[in-house]
């Protein structure tokens, strides 16, 4: 069975603590605290204790999903990518680019964020991009 | 972010968390550390048992006053007076630092003549505070040879938040208190990587680095690496958005990793603007109230399941790793992003990492120039601006100038919150966060031990406002604005004082931003969460459950 620990950032506040995942076979089943770490010496607080218990919670979203009426329907990848591709491009054609709008995150990484602004300002070729940064 | 860039020239922490250790004063406004950036708050009572002084201002007699020397429980949305009273007094008194406003300043001679308009009587009439306070606050940042100030949220969401920071600014400045090690204007961010979203220019006037969209060769650096041409005129904030979208003119979302119907003000107008779209696309790791208004909803993976970095408040870049697959189909967002984009045909998203994605990012931004995952992974500490592979990184910002050359002082008038209490809406609502939930819910209130200690929202009011209403503790309560209403339970608690109100916003049973107001600071376009009028009635509705 596989065991690890895995360093990583924690996911609440700005703080930037760092902490363990403890991961036993494909269930992480701990955080433990990161000594060397100059802010978080060895310290967490109560969120970041706990910070690995939504990870697999049983409400997760696993599969893509359209919805049809007032339900959603669980669909394929490639049919999700195809209704919003098709979506886009079409408001795009009829609205002009500022007709659309995306709304980034202080969740997502620095990598996926970049990714986000240069589709957003490269395919959509709108500026109409922000995040909760003012919230 | 807007007031300390036109004081400064970059809006960002100026110094390091760790620099508290070493510092003299520390000064706290608009901040409950020990609630919201706990480790921040042990580090300044570990510099305060060293014999750091301790000022706190807030409204709200927040745990941090308990270490506090001085404790100013300033009326809500007054911040421009208190600060500009305190200049006064520093400036009678001869507590400026009157080399670095010669030498790295410009502005000081409006700001000394708009703060002779500020005499402790007037300030005192407008705050609520006393001479003496004002004038002990003034000894004790004055006299300090390294001071810091931290502020978060407290004094950036209202509706005058641009001129609350410039006015933090011209206090530090004035003092020479920035530019040396444990000195500095210091904003708390609230996120992990809100720092970080900004600096990828997730905002809609800059690109990464905070490069105007506005600045021809910043667009073409960029169009020459993506082979994409950019748009050049700034576009609509996540607010203005919402107008657009109710108005029609905005017909189609992307939201990724937000929850609007949580965080945003005024939920109702939030809800009709997203059900007006022709379509509204949400990636996220559960089914939000945002999530459920889509018309496609992708699921993503949580930060356990990819690799990336994250920027934390003091401008650290900092690893993520990934430590189980992804949960079900779920996918992390850059994948996601990647995907979409090939499907609608573009090419320059084909990565296969994101360690690939930073090499992009260090090819088109300077202060992340230097940083790399193979440092990263050696444990070295990197605060940017780093603009090479042998640059160290930058603690603190500002040694020798300032990015916009000279620091700016702003001559700034105390402009009165746009919602005043008034005999329809008699009271102060302010909104915020608490120790054990964060922000919409989403994560925190699937943890089980979280909601044991805190299973519901509530409001805290002061006993002299319960005695009033006839209320006692977990009674249920209609708290009414001009936008909605809420059914809440009571909390008698002095830590507000009468006639203020303070609710949580983690709880979307009783969510809080369906009565806040939409009315936003002009240059931040931050709404003023923090001041809005309310009504309260006791209502006949049976107690159950708790919350404390």
């Amino acid at each position: 069975m596989k065991f690890d620990m895995v360093l990583t950032t924690c996911p609440f506040c700005g703080t930037g603590c760092n902490f363990y995942l403890k991961v036993l076979g494909e269930k992480i089943t701990d955080v433990l605290p990161c000594k060397t770490h100059p802010v978080s010496q060895g310290e967490l607080c109560v969120l970041g204790r706990n910070a690995y218990k939504f990870i697999q919670n049983k409400n997760r979203l696993t599969k893509p999903l359209i919805k049809k009426g007032d339900d959603f329907i669980e669909v394929s990848w490639s049919e999700a990518y195809k209704q919003v591709a098709d979506g886009l491009l079409e408001i795009k054609k009829n609205y002009g680019s500022d007709a659309l709008g995306v709304l980034s995150s202080a969740k997502c990484t620095n990598e996926e964020n970049y990714l986000i602004m240069k589709f957003t300002r490269g395919i959509l070729g709108t500026n109409n991009l922000d995040h909760c940064a003012r919230l | 972010m807007a007031g300390l860039a036109a004081a400064f020239g970059a809006g960002a922490m100026t110094n390091s968390i760790a620099e508290i250790d070493d510092t003299d004063c520390v000064l706290v406004i608009g901040s409950n550390t020990t609630g919201q950036h706990p480790l921040v708050a042990s580090k300044i009572i570990r510099a305060k048992e060293k014999g750091a002084k301790l000022i706190v201002i807030d409204p709200r007699k927040i745990p941090l006053t308990e270490y506090a020397d001085l404790f100013i429980q300033v009326k809500p949305g007054t911040n421009v007076a208190l600060i500009n009273g305190i200049i006064h007094i520093l400036i009678e008194k001869g507590l400026i630092d009157e080399a670095f406003i010669r030498e790295r300043t410009e502005g000081f001679e409006e700001l000394k003549q708009k703060v002779k308009e500020y005499p402790a009587e007037r300030v005192t009439e407008v705050t609520g505070i006393s001479k003496e306070v004002l004038e002990k606050a003034a000894l004790l940042y004055g006299q300090a040879d390294k001071a810091m100030i931290f502020y978060a949220m407290g004094i950036t969401q209202h509706t005058t938040g641009t001129d609350n920071v410039k006015s933090v600014a011209n206090l530090a400045m004035v003092t020479g208190n920035i530019g040396r090690p444990s000195t500095g204007v210091n904003p708390l961010r609230g996120q992990n990587n809100v720092q970080g979203a900004c600096d990828m220019g997730a905002l809609p006037n800059v690109l990464t680095g905070y490069q105007p969209v506005s600045d021809p060769g910043a667009r073409s650096l960029f169009r020459e690496k993506w082979n994409l041409s950019l748009p050049d005129t700034p576009g609509l904030t996540l607010v203005e958005m919402m107008d657009s979208a109710r108005e029609g003119s905005l017909k189609g979302m992307l939201v990724v990793g937000e929850n609007p119907m949580m965080s945003d003000p005024d939920t109702q107008h939030v809800k009709e603007s997203l059900e007006a779209l022709d379509l509204l696309v949400v990636q996220d790791i559960f089914l939000t109230e945002t999530a459920k208004l889509a018309h496609v909803v992708l699921p993503a993976s949580s930060f356990a399941e990819k690799e990336g970095t994250f920027t934390n408040t003091d401008r650290r870049v900092q690893r993520v790793r990934k430590a189980i697959d992804p949960i079900g189909q779920s996918k992390p967002d850059w994948q996601i992003i990647s995907e979409l984009a090939r499907e609608m045909g573009f090419t320059g998203f084909d990565f296969d990492s994101p360690e690939e994605i930073m090499k992009e990012i260090s090819s088109v931004t300077s202060p992340y120039a230097g940083i790399t995952y193979e440092r990263l992974d050696k444990g070295e500490v990197l605060h940017w601006p780093c603009p090479d592979e042998n640059h160290p990184g930058t603690p603190f910002l500002h040694e020798k100038e300032f990015p916009r050359g000279k620091g700016k002082f702003f001559a700034l008038d105390y402009i009165p919150p746009d919602e005043l209490p008034d005999s329809e809406y008699p009271y102060i609502l302010s909104t915020g966060r608490i120790p054990f939930h964060f922000h919409g819910g989403s994560m925190t209130r699937k943890i089980d031990v979280l909601n044991q200690e805190v299973p519901t929202g509530y409001v805290n009011i002061h006993p002299e406002d319960a005695k009033k209403l006839g209320v006692a503790k977990k009674e249920w309560l209609k708290v009414s604005s001009r936008r909605g209403e809420i059914s809440i339970q009571a909390n008698i608690s002095t830590e507000v004082k009468p006639g203020i109100v303070f609710i949580p916003m983690h709880f979307s049973e009783c969510a809080v931003n369906t009565l806040t107001n939409r009315k936003f600071d002009a240059i931040a376009k931050i709404p003023g969460f923090k001041v809005c009028a309310v009504n309260i009635k006791k209502q006949d509705r049976k107690i159950q459950g708790s919350f404390q």
